[in-house]
């Protein structure tokens, strides 16, 4: 569906992708995972044909972004960063516009809409305004639009950023079932759990490259232990236990408010820590996630 | 057959059949179509109100300015260029009401669609263009444009202040005035970060243009240094062209003020594609 080599986009002297080979096969899910500013957006950007690219090859679903931009993304659904919904028309009359954009034949897209409403949960909110709809129904609504022309490539731009708990866990399920039905997804996110639920293959990124690739249970076997210890204690005695705990794990992270040991035993390493006599304020121990992947590959927090 | 027909068939996903391309039957519109039918469809909304104002102002402008003050005008002066005061304000405020609207509607609703509404991004995450995208707002801005002046024109003719079949020429004379604001207008808002600039335009641009340029007394009246300026704006060759159709006394002259209008929608468009790539394309 999507295949890139050596794919470089330039800001004047600033580098935002900087030569990455990727290829994305139809049914797969697959996600850009990465800190702001990483190049995240800027690679969705070229593969959905809006930005040019600055140097390298691409191929979208067969075809040059450059060329057929608007063939490609007639066979593609977009769901930007930031909501373009016309605010001031309703809900139902957001998808027919857009339904227009693509020239489907009103009646279909009326057919497709109240199909789509029902997916996205928005069947009774139709003949509302968009303005008042919650960030997560707008969301919702945003990828419902999407779907409208049933793309064959659905490219989703951090798609639950900002949105509470309980709208994300609905989202997920939704996009849960896109996957399901075969869509092929390209997710860029800065969530782990996201993309820990979403992706089948992911990449991380980081100062414009790909800094690992894989499935997220190969990412964290290769760059992670199987457990993990977390220790906290109290405020200014992390430089001082730091030290002296490097010996019992594979690696150590300290963090602002905890140390991460890395290590296959977690148990047996925090009763080593017990017996060197350091009182934390709490522990836990835990399987590996993508975060801690993350951690190791940029070297720092997702948040900054 | 259409995507959706197999909705609820046994077996099969409803929502989702790949390889069967919904949009590639029809790919017949032409996409700046596609990016102007989404301003008709706005405008839906606000038609009627929008309709009411385009007859009104020129039923209230002519009775108060062209009729009331023109009888006084009239009876001192025996009109203007031999002519009613009504006959000739008429289609000088109809060429300022299309330079107003031109600009209006390439200001605040092209600042809205890069950063507020962001329609044109949603146009451009569709399979729309960008330059797609600035054409069809700028034929929608014609297609409102001919609706008012056809309103407009009607309303002259009720006065009884069109003298002449050349009058349905003023038509697309109107639409080609306003939009030979409304294409460098445009390339200048998708500059702008902020709507500020706009009322400085309104203030030293549209208002002294509307003014002094031939709209509501021949320029001849005033000083001879203004004069240069006025004959140099856009709006004077608008004003001039149009009361030259409406009253009948068309000359090759006629065929300079449009080609210089026309020289502006070209220079105008031509920045406008440069800017709104600019501003979109990134």
């Amino acid at each position: 569906m999507v295949e890139a080599h050596g794919l470089v986009k330039r800001f004047g002297d600033f580098v935002a992708v900087d030569g990455v080979d990727f290829n994305i096969a139809r049914g797969e899910s697959f996600g850009f995972l990465g800190p702001n500013g990483a190049g995240k957006t800027s690679t969705m950007r070229m593969i959905s044909c809006i930005s040019p690219l600055s140097g390298g090859t691409l191929r979208v679903l067969g075809m040059d972004p450059l060329k057929d931009g608007a063939r490609i993304r007639a066979r593609m659904g977009l769901v930007p960063q930031e909501d373009s919904l016309d605010l001031e028309l309703t809900v139902l009359d957001n998808l027919m516009i857009y339904g227009r954009y693509f020239d489907m034949p009103k009646k279909v897209i009326r057919e497709r809409a109240e199909q789509l409403l029902d997916f996205a949960q928005l069947t009774e909110r139709a003949n509302d305004r968009v303005d008042p709809l919650s960030g997560g129904m707008k969301r919702r609504l945003t990828i419902a639009r999407a779907l409208i022309s049933d793309p064959d490539l659905l490219i989703l731009d951090e798609p639950t950023t900002g949105l509470d708990p309980q709208a994300r866990h609905l989202l997920w399920d939704r996009l849960y079932r896109l996957k399901q039905d075969g869509v092929t997804l390209v997710i860029t996110t800065h969530y782990m759990d996201e993309a820990e639920q979403l992706c089948d293959r992911l990449v991380v990124m980081d100062k414009g490259r790909f800094a690992a690739e894989g499935t997220p249970r190969q990412l964290i076997e290769a760059y992670a232990t199987k457990e993990v210890v977390e220790l906290r204690f109290a405020p200014g005695e992390h430089e001082d236990v730091a030290p002296s705990l490097v010996a019992l794990a594979e690696r150590q992270e300290v963090l602002p408010d905890r140390i991460l040991l890395y290590t296959d035993d977690g148990d047996a390493a925090l009763a080593e820590v017990a017996r060197m006599g350091h009182v934390a304020r709490s522990t836990l121990v835990r399987r590996s996630t993508l975060e801690d992947v993350f951690l190791r590959l940029t070297g720092r927090t997702l948040v900054d | 057959m259409t995507a959706v027909s197999g909705a609820g068939a046994p077996g099969g996903t409803t929502l989702f059949r790949h390889g069967e391309d919904v949009t590639a039957r029809r790919m017949a519109t032409p996409m700046w179509l596609r990016a102007a039918r989404y301003w008709g469809y706005q405008y839906k909304r606000t038609w009627r109100s929008s309709v009411v104002t385009s007859f009104l102002i020129p039923v209230l402008y002519l009775a108060a300015m062209g009729v009331a003050l023109g009888s006084l005008i009239d009876k001192h002066s025996h009109g203007v260029d031999g002519v009613t005061y009504v006959a000739y304000l008429a289609p000088g405020l109809l060429a300022g009401t299309c330079m107003q609207i031109g600009t209006n509607d390439a200001t605040y609703p092209v600042m809205g669609a890069i950063k507020w509404m962001r329609t044109y991004l949603a146009q451009l995450a569709a399979p729309l263009g960008v330059y797609d995208v600035l054409l069809g707002h700028l034929a929608w801005i014609a297609a409102r444009l001919a609706i008012v002046v056809s309103i407009y024109l009607a309303v002259m003719a009720a006065f009884g202040i069109v003298y002449s079949p050349w009058a349905l020429v003023a038509l697309p004379a109107g639409v080609l005035t306003g939009v030979a604001f409304a294409a460098p207008v445009a390339a200048f808002a998708a500059t702008q970060d902020k709507d500020s600039a706009f009322s400085t335009l309104y203030r030293f641009a549209i208002i002294p243009m509307f003014l002094f340029s031939g709209t509501f007394f021949p320029v001849s009246q005033l000083p001879e240094w203004l004069q240069v300026v006025a004959y140099a704006t856009p709006l004077y060759h608008g004003v001039t062209l149009c009361r030259d159709l409406t009253l009948g006394q068309v000359g090759w002259a006629d065929v300079g003020h449009a080609a210089y209008l026309c020289a502006l929608v070209a220079v105008g468009y031509a920045a406008a594609r440069r800017t709104f790539a600019r501003r979109l394309v990134v």
